[in-house]
């Protein structure tokens, strides 16, 4: 948290001439992130409570790992007993996608050790997105810290929400977590939109489908270590056609 | 309830996974880049996983029974066509899981 409010807040005795218009213009871009964040924020602190966890969890969880899409997984996950390096697991394959950002994201702008760890630990999707493609590489380091943290508020402060707001509900919501299928539904669409491709959602959709008759217990990992090995028999294939 | 040490172990490891997958790279930059596998999985694997992990979120549907298919088939075509058409992510999610609440409800 301390991390979180230090590019807020600022030194005082550094009255730098772009400190103001610079948190405008993270605010500026946090704006629409931040308004799609904060409901998500409160669906996931909902979840967090309907799983039988105590809400202050939804504030560990959102503000620790910081990675939408995985904590959702996550919650129910740990709501089921999963062993450990099953989630593990998932963790890796969900987030593996940031490894490329690292290609575009402007991290040399941001200087210090501890402004550079925070700024790779919130480095989202949606930060990725805001500052990436060029036209974040000359913003400043307040600038970037601050758009990521404005959008890490948004996040944590809906989870909070959501997790203790839930107590006002009647009562149980029965079907809450299609929350996290059409949340994965939606980013697989997103996905196609990007690259569209038929052969390997077909061939996941069959790995899926097997590993869940092979090995109920084990399907997610199952799942992924075949169509791992689908794709790379694919790229094989590929680089031999095109020699 | 369950045991915290056992969550906040859980905790620990997705931080501590994403955190690694997010700064490391930074240092590795030239051989990632340089690798054209890994390029490849870049653009082929995405799709597939979210494929995997909504397959996985839907693992204790029983297709057979009404109860627990027509909420299901309902919610993902109002989620898939909603964000087919407008591409509003949040949207999309809300409106979808407000189905299949609503359905499930109905149909007992």
């Amino acid at each position: 948290m301390i991390s979180l409010m230090k590019p807020l807040a600022g030194p005082p005795s550094d009255p730098s001439p772009g400190t103001a218009a610079d948190l405008r213009a993270a605010a500026a871009d946090a704006a629409p992130v931040g308004l799609g964040a904060f409901p998500m924020g409160v669906a996931l602190g909902l979840l967090v409570v309907q799983s039988g966890l105590d809400p202050w969890w939804a504030l560990v969880v959102s503000g620790l790992v910081f990675a939408g899409s995985l904590e959702f997984l996550m919650v129910g996950m740990v709501a089921a007993a999963t062993p450990l390096g099953q989630i593990a697991l998932a963790a890796l394959l969900v987030n593996f996608r940031h490894v490329f950002y690292a290609l575009s994201f402007p991290l040399h702008r941001v200087h210090g050790p501890l402004a550079k760890a925070y700024s790779t630990f919130a480095l989202t999707d949606e930060a990725y997105a805001a500052a990436s493609g060029g036209r974040a590489r000359r913003w400043s380091r307040r600038r970037i810290l601050a758009l990521q943290a404005l959008v890490h508020l948004a996040w944590t402060g809906g989870s909070v929400v959501g997790a203790f707001t839930a107590g006002l509900l009647p009562g149980p919501v029965e079907g809450l977590e299609f929350a996290v299928t059409a949340l994965f539904t939606v980013l697989a669409i997103d996905a196609f939109h990007r690259h569209r491709d038929i052969p390997s959602p077909a061939a996941a959709l069959g790995c899926a489908v097997l590993a869940g008759w092979l090995a109920p217990e084990r399907m997610l990992p199952t799942a992924f270590l075949l169509f791992t090995l689908f794709l790379l028999a694919r790229w094989a294939l590929l680089r031999r056609r095109r020699r | 309830m369950t045991e915290t040490g056992y969550l906040l172990a859980a905790v620990a490891v997705c931080a501590g996974i994403t955190w690694a997958l997010r700064a490391l790279p930074f240092a590795l930059l030239s051989r990632l880049r340089d690798s054209p596998v890994v390029a490849y999985l870049d653009t082929a694997m995405p799709l597939g996983v979210m494929v995997i992990l909504a397959a996985y979120t839907l693992r204790g549907v029983d297709w057979g029974a009404s109860a627990s298919l027509v909420p299901t088939v309902s919610a993902l075509a109002v989620t898939v066509g909603l964000h087919l058409w407008l591409r509003n992510a949040v949207a999309s999610i809300f409106a979808g899981t407000a189905v299949y609440v609503a359905v499930l409800a109905l149909v007992f």
